[in-house]
């Protein structure tokens, strides 16, 4: 069981870094659009053990996506996907949010993360 | 004799306000430096523009919050703006004229000597341009009556980092510093992690703490919590201001940290009152003096 979780792991950041047509076949692959001042959708659930690969771009300008929980922050730039692959490995509700200042509504900008055990 | 003064102050300063003395300078030995007391007034996040009902007086709270101040029987040596001097708004155009009414507010106040900070929803959005053209430089020394004083800008870059340039900056500042020279920081955003899933944290604030350890008398005031916050990193204590526009709930208080309810009262409101001698004493001014 363990060393499955691995192997997919493994697999799902080999495609998701290399090919993006097989990429999209990927059972953990989430998208998350951002835009001015929300994300869409703003829960996701996943389970507790398998790999996830977010899919996240934006509709209008830079935005950031931060979960403190799992360590995670990244930049999303217009025009580009950017991939980013973990493997929650605790159930729960966890937060994530926007830490790139965007305007007037960048504190509400945010959404939760649900794993399921 | 001290204390005497201490409670003559509170008395003039005509508050029931919560004080908060604070050991700073613990380092210090009692007779240096004696009679170069002083005290400063510290302003906050004063969002010069928002309008909604986290505060329906917010055209007027700052104004109220200035003739307060300048009913202060002992004035203030000097007065500093903690950043968030106006509400953002995508506009450049009305960006400067928050900018140029919030100057004219503040104009009003008896104290000449005042010194301004950016906060995210001032320079996050043009890096600091606007604020530049209207108050100056967004990061700076200047030293009174002993004391060294450090503003740092940790909102010009929207990603609310201080920057290695800025590092490097103060890296130079604080080598020409004795360990026991007395350093106040002022900054806008909390520099160590208060509470990171409300991205209360500065991206790089750990470093200007580590920069600032090797200096054993060392208090930061900041803001942009919107309320009263008292926290020690190592021996570096670190006090956050209530804000003039709307308070934020207690760190974890709530799920979510959207503004608290508004009470006309505005209990969570307020400027403060520092003096600084051989210790450091926090009263917390209301908007308005009660009778
Ligand atoms: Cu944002
Ligand atoms: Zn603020
Ligand atoms: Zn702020």
């Amino acid at each position: 069981m363990k060393r499955r979780v691995l192997v997919a792991l493994l697999l799902g950041s080999a495609v998701g870094g290399v090919v993006r047509l097989e990429a999209a076949e990927q059972p953990g692959e989430i998208k998350i659009s951002a835009k001015k001042f929300e994300y869409h959708p703003n829960k996701v659930t996943v389970k507790a053990g398998q790999p996830v690969v977010l899919v996240l771009t934006s509709e209008d300008r830079i935005h950031g996506f931060k979960m403190p929980d799992f360590g995670l922050r990244t930049d999303i730039v217009p025009g580009q996907e950017t991939r980013v692959t973990f493997t929650p490995d605790k159930p729960g509700n966890f937060s994530f949010f926007c830490d790139v200042f965007c305007g007037d509504g960048h504190e509400d900008m945010e959404g939760t993360l649900v794993v399921e055990a | 004799m001290q204390h005497v003064e201490r409670r003559d102050f509170l008395r003039l300063a005509g508050v029931a306000g919560v004080t908060f003395t604070a050991g700073l300078f613990p380092h210090r030995q009692a007779s240096a430096q004696a009679g170069n007391d002083f005290h400063f007034v510290q302003f906050s996040d004063t969002h010069w523009g928002y309008s909604g009902p986290a505060n329906p007086d917010a055209e007027h709270t700052l104004e109220k919050a200035v003739a307060t101040v300048n009913g202060l029987p002992k004035q203030p040596d000097f007065i500093v703006f903690t950043g968030d001097l106006t509400h953002t708004t995508d506009d450049g155009k009305e960006r400067r004229n928050r900018m140029k009414r919030f100057r004219e507010i503040v104009s009003a106040l008896q104290v000449k000597d005042v010194r301004f900070m950016p906060g995210e929803h001032d320079a996050s959005l043009d890096k600091g341009e606007a604020f530049k053209e209207f108050f100056g430089d967004t990061h700076y020394t200047f030293d009174h009556k002993g004391v060294h004083f450090i503003v740092l800008d940790n909102v010009s870059d929207p990603a609310a980092k201080l920057g290695d340039e800025q590092l490097a900056w103060l890296a130079a500042d604080l080598k020409q510093r004795k360990p026991d020279d007395k350093i106040i920081v002022f900054t806008h955003r909390p520099l160590f992690d208060l509470k990171p899933d409300w991205d209360w944290t500065t991206a790089d604030g750990a470093k200007a703490i580590e920069l600032l350890m090797p200096y054993q008398n060392v208090v930061v005031f900041y803001g942009h919590i919107h309320q009263e916050n008292h926290h020690t990193t190592g021996h570096i204590e670190h006090h956050a201001a209530k804000s003039l526009i709307f308070p934020l709930p207690a760190p974890g208080s709530q799920p979510k940290r959207t503004p608290l309810p508004y009470d006309a009262a505005m209990p969570g409101l307020g400027t403060r009152d520092v003096d600084v001698g051989q210790k450091i004493a926090v009263v917390e001014l209301p908007v308005t003096k009660k009778g």
